[in-house]
């Protein structure tokens, strides 16, 4: 039986775009993100990086591989390394950046993602999980990619190391102007920081825009085991109710401008 | 009667961190009832993992005593007496299934406890039937998702009939629909087969289920009570860095700035809703 994980996605990604791509486990979020750094090749259609297509002969897919920086799930798996430092130069080594410079480059990718450089010679297993996972992080960060996918990259931290990894990801796009695509069933998370929502349902792009126009097909998002956010829900909930509130807002920030004025106005 | 589930006095280090003295679990007393339902919260490295393996005697306290079910767990003569009333689930749904086909892997621990093969095969029904995959029994265990492998996993603790399941982060690496599925068979042990549950989370919505709720920092137990009484206490869950539910820290924020007919103690948006309606 052939399935097609993916059917007839059409995307466009912007340079310095920040892109939350949600869905459900299967929803084919993860074989979307694996079309473009070219570890899957699309069974018919073209996938363009930089104005090239990726697939064509004179493309080296290691230029796209270094152009497109790829953080999978539970990265912390794939550490191999005797050294932290040997972890992380890894990557670029193998882009043949030379031995003098390597240094720097681990130097730079441990210090984004903000590890002590005294780790550098501790063994990545001694270290905590959240640590671990910035280790693998900064693996990927020392290629110096452009764009940077990270699927689930905090999936399984606790609430201190998830937001440490969000700080780091929200810091990579405002002040290294790297493109992010964030994969993430969290819908609090994607919302605080993309401007933009693809979601996946069934292989196809479902939704597609800011989230506040996605958050507006709430039932629809519980439908394919997503959701909103709550207090997003709160509004939507308000609304119905007959109270006067604007319910295109998610962030708790807002609702609570969005409630006072409510409140206020009685 | 006595509790099901004791620890008195209970002080743990790591061997590694014995000569820092470096406590993993600093005096801990607690007493946890039959059929009680008990969320335990604390960030990585607060010792909740610790408490948790405590109960099954997969550690064995550095000084002070856990008993379970009357026995004490240092008894080197009773451990699989504990071990089969306490079950244990863990995070990752790929480290635990063993076998090739579901019914396999749910009937392994009940062999290995001995049990007739007549009785396995009707343990086995029964478990499945509880965590709602009956129908995937002859099925390999890696074609399952990882709530329904979960869900197996579970399945094969309660087919050797313990009185308390521990689960340490049994959501943490799964998606929205299977969470739901774990909670809600989570939530049917303990309240239609009477299993006590100790749930380790991070998660606040999963807390909220739970009848008690003990929050860890540092080895010590530093807020314990009902789910309501510990997370209308907003300032110390954040300084403790744990998440609230947003809905709760909205009303807090909105009773800080002055709006005191909300209370501090919503958990629900209906609970919110019903506040702001009754304002109108």
């Amino acid at each position: 039986m052939e399935q097609e994980a993916l059917r007839n996605v059409s995307l466009t990604i912007e340079d310095g775009e920040f892109v939350g791509l949600i869905g459900h486990t299967g929803s084919g979020k993860s074989t979307l993100v694996q079309h473009f750094n070219g570890l899957l090749r699309p069974t018919s259609g073209k996938v363009f990086v930089d104005g090239a297509d990726i697939f064509s002969k004179d493309v080296s897919l290691r230029s796209i591989r270094q152009k497109v920086g790829m953080v999978f799930q539970y990265p912390e798996y794939q550490l191999f390394g005797e050294t932290v430092f040997e972890d992380v130069a890894f990557g670029p080594k193998n882009m043949g950046v030379p031995d003098s410079e390597l240094h720097d480059r681990v130097d730079q990718a441990l210090g984004l993602v903000g590890l002590d450089l005294s780790l550098k010679e501790r063994s990545p297993f001694e270290l905590s999980g959240g640590q671990k996972r910035k280790v693998a992080i900064a693996g990927v960060l020392a290629m110096q990619p452009q764009t940077l996918v990270l699927d689930e990259p905090t999936a399984g931290l606790d609430p201190k190391g998830r937001d440490e990894v969000l700080s780091l990801v929200a810091h990579l796009h405002q002040k290294e102007n790297k493109t992010i695509i964030l994969v993430s069933h969290r819908m609090e998370d994607v919302a605080r920081l993309a401007k933009c929502l693809i979601v996946m349902a069934h292989g196809r792009i479902a939704l597609e825009g800011p989230p506040e126009e996605v958050f507006r097909e709430a039932d629809y998002l519980e439908e394919i085991g997503l959701g909103v956010p709550q207090v997003t829900r709160l509004l939507q909930v308000l609304k119905k109710q007959g109270f006067d509130v604007n319910p295109d807002h998610y962030t708790i920030d807002a609702v609570e401008s969005e409630i006072v004025r409510l409140l206020e106005t009685k | 009667m006595e509790s099901l589930i004791k620890f008195i006095d209970v002080s743990f280090s790591y061997s590694s961190d014995l000569e820092h003295g470096l406590e993993a679990l600093a005096g801990i007393n607690l007493e946890i009832e039959d059929g009680e339902f008990v969320a335990v919260l604390g960030h990585n490295g607060s010792g909740k993992s610790t408490l948790a393996k405590h109960i099954n005697a997969l550690l064995v306290p550095t000084s002070g005593k856990v008993v379970v079910a009357g026995i004490d767990t240092q008894d080197p003569e009773r451990l699989w007496e504990i071990r089969q009333n306490v079950g244990m689930v863990f995070q990752n749904p790929d480290n635990q299934l063993v076998a090739t086909t579901v019914e396999e892997d749910v009937a392994f621990g009940p062999e290995n406890l001995g049990i007739p093969t007549a009785e396995i095969h009707h343990r086995v029904d029964e478990a499945l039937e509880v965590v709602g995959m009956s129908e995937f029994r002859l099925h390999s265990p890696h074609q399952l998702s990882g709530g329904q492998k979960q869900r197996v996993a579970i399945a094969g603790m309660i087919a050797m009939r313990p009185r308390c399941v521990v689960l340490d982060e049994p959501t943490a690496m799964l998606d929205p629909v299977g969470r739901r599925e774990v909670m809600q068979t989570v939530i049917k042990l303990n309240r239609e087969e009477n299993i006590t549950i100790v749930l380790i989370t991070h998660s606040m919505e999963e807390a909220i289920l739970a009848d008690r709720v003990i929050v860890m920092e540092e080895g010590r137990i530093v807020l314990t009570g009902t789910p309501r009484e510990v997370f209308s206490q907003v300032e110390a869950l954040t300084r403790l860095r744990l998440d609230v539910p947003e809905i709760t820290s909205l009303a807090n924020r909105l009773r800080s700035r002055g709006f005191a007919m909300i209370p501090n103690d919503i958990l629900t948006i209906e609970e919110m809703v019903n506040v702001l309606c009754r304002f109108e």
